[in-house]
């Protein structure tokens, strides 16, 4: 079993298709809702707290402002587990979408630099692109399997 | 209940919302969100032309397009980015244009840290509640009876008595104990008259320390400095109706208001930087060894170009001003320049957030310092700048003006 960071990191789509391999997608979900499930913090929506932005200091530097830290807090352990990662490009709201340009910019920097086997594709347009890009993740999602096998 | 509508890239990713949402509902405000769908997103977008490439910003974007469009229908709005995100930026002003430009609705903008606390928000969100919600208490124009505006500044504590629309009498004292200092300014203001405090009709009070001294005189009126200043400063330049500009630099924060027929419809307020307030002006004639009310003067007669000051902070520029007396330049020169940093900072920290309209009414302590006042105008282009008579108690004047007509002291006599 492998576990694969996605991007966007909220997708359930791409959580599904990793899922259904017997994977474990690192998800910003459970991240959330294991905030929102901590009595002791009451911030809602997210139980996101001014301490969270200075966690994400580990990621970012002061001066890049604090929505970016406050979400590399949350995405950034994520990152650090990967063992694998499957990289969307230009995906629509509705997919998954973390909201920042920066965030995105950083998040899949540090991805591709993790030294672990990253699949990157472009979102589709038409029907045709849609099976192509199920079939790449697929693909990739078995050559991890093999490999785990291997070790 | 006053309905904010929050336009933002992500506040709640910031840890802020729930000071946000706290602060709105002090004032018996609520925070809420323009509704939309995904279709709508894109569509808004598109029409709005900003290319932007943080999907927040674009979800920030359709909010406003929804509100113009009357999709949704908030009565004030609050459009908040972080701090030192230069995309936000862009986008948080084109978006605030955009508002101002297509409906009347109060608009307030600010960029947020993860520090950002409800305290800091209580003053936007009660001035947005207020404009709102009070309208016929700030449509006032003349002052009636016998009225007293107490103004609790962070520097200095102000009194003003007014009766039947006239200024009868006033008092100043620097800000120590928030109950005694307006004790003694308006000891100040009864002394130039025949009344006490037995004989009024009513108090207004103002200023940060505006809620203590409200509950320890049984104010009639407690209000922000902004609607506060706003009229006060509209009714002593004789601008109540048409458009004005109200400048005020005060010692902690400053305030730039636009106002139409005498009521506020846009507002920003600085107080991140010590160099672009009255503090600096304050330091700067301390050591120039002059009294605060010398610099004015001692500037109109210098050339701030003759004087170094590479920084806007309020050490290493006070810094750069003492080397430049040490290697033999004027102290005209260096109060000259002092008040052309002040102004320059309070022009690209917040007078470009705001479209100028004429005239300008600039009010407050600093209002007394001449040489700002040019520095001011020259900033703007030479626009003509208006320093009403009682300017340095603008507060306490619009205060007093306010509460005219709420209080019936005498009638229970």
């Amino acid at each position: 079993m492998v576990k694969v960071a996605i991007y966007p990191p909220n997708s359930l789509i791409l959580a599904d298709l990793i899922e259904r391999k017997g994977h474990t997608p690192l998800v910003l979900q459970k991240q959330i809702r294991q905030k929102i499930k901590d009595p002791e913090i009451d911030s809602p929506p997210m139980n996101i707290t001014e301490e969270d932005p200075i966690k994400g200091l580990k990621y970012a530097a002061i001066e890049v402002p604090s929505g970016v830290r406050g979400r590399m807090s949350i995405i950034g352990p994520l990152i650090d587990d990967a063992e694998a990662a499957i990289i969307v490009d230009g995906a629509p709201f509705g997919f998954g979408c973390i909201g920042c340009a920066r965030t995105n910019e950083l998040s899949i920097f540090l991805l591709r630099n993790r030294d672990i086997p990253v699949l990157e594709v472009t979102y589709p347009t038409n029907q045709d692109e849609t099976y192509l890009m199920v079939n790449e993740i697929n693909d990739f999602i078995d050559s991890l399997e093999e490999k785990s096998e291997e070790e | 209940m006053v309905k904010i509508a929050l336009v933002s890239c992500g506040t709640e990713y910031s840890g802020i919302q729930k000071e946000i949402e706290k602060a709105a509902n002090k004032f018996g405000a609520e925070i809420i969100l323009p509704e939309i769908d995904l279709d709508y997103i894109d569509e808004a977008y598109e029409k709005f032309g900003f290319s932007a490439q943080s999907s927040s910003l674009k979800l920030m974007i359709a909010r406003a397009m929804a509100i113009v469009e009357g999709k949704s229908k908030p009565d004030a709005v609050f459009i908040a980015t972080c701090f030192r995100c230069a995309e936000a930026a862009l986008v948080r002003n084109e978006v605030r244009r955009f508002i101002q430009n297509n409906t009347r609705i109060p608009v307030v903008t600010y960029s947020f840290t993860e520090r950002t606390k409800a305290d800091e928000l209580f003053i936007r969100m009660e001035a947005l509640a207020t404009t709102v919600t009070r309208r016929s208490i700030l449509a006032r124009e003349k002052q009636e009876g016998l009225t007293l505006g107490l103004d609790s500044g962070s520097t200095t504590t102000k009194a003003v008595l007014m009766e039947n629309n006239k200024v009868i009498g006033t008092g100043w004292t620097s800000t120590k104990d928030i109950i005694e200092s307006a004790k003694t300014a308006a000891a100040e203001a009864f002394s130039q008259t025949d009344y006490d405090w037995d004989d009024l009709d009513g108090i207004g009070t103002t200023g940060y320390g505006r809620f203590t001294m409200g509950q320890e005189f049984g104010a009639e009126l407690i209000q922000e400095e902004l609607s506060v200043n706003a009229k006060g400063a509209v009714y002593l330049a004789d601008c109540q109706k048409g458009e004005a500009t109200v400048l005020d630099i005060g010692g902690m924060d400053n305030k730039v208001i636009t106002v139409n027929n005498g009521i506020p419809d846009n507002f920003t307020m600085g107080g991140i930087c010590a160099g672009a307030s009255g503090r600096f002006l304050d330091m700067t004639s301390r050591r120039l060894d002059v009294d605060i009310t010398e610099l004015g003067p001692l500037a109109v007669q210098g050339d701030w170009r003759k004087a170094m000051l590479n920084s806007y902070c309020i050490v290493f520029g006070i810094q750069d001003l003492v080397t430049t007396l040490a290697a033999g330049g004027s102290k005209a020169d260096v109060a000259a320049a002092a008040c052309h940093s002040v102004s320059e900072q309070v022009y690209e920290q917040q007078l470009q957030e705001i479209d100028i309209r004429e005239p300008l009414i600039q009010v407050g302590g600093t209002s007394l310092i001449s040489g700002l006042v040019e520095a001011v105008s020259e900033t703007l282009g030479g626009i003509e700048v208006i320093v009403p008579e009682y300017s340095q108690h603008i507060g306490a004047v619009g205060a007093a003006l306010l509460v005219s007509g709420m209080g019936h002291r005498q009638d229970d006599k």
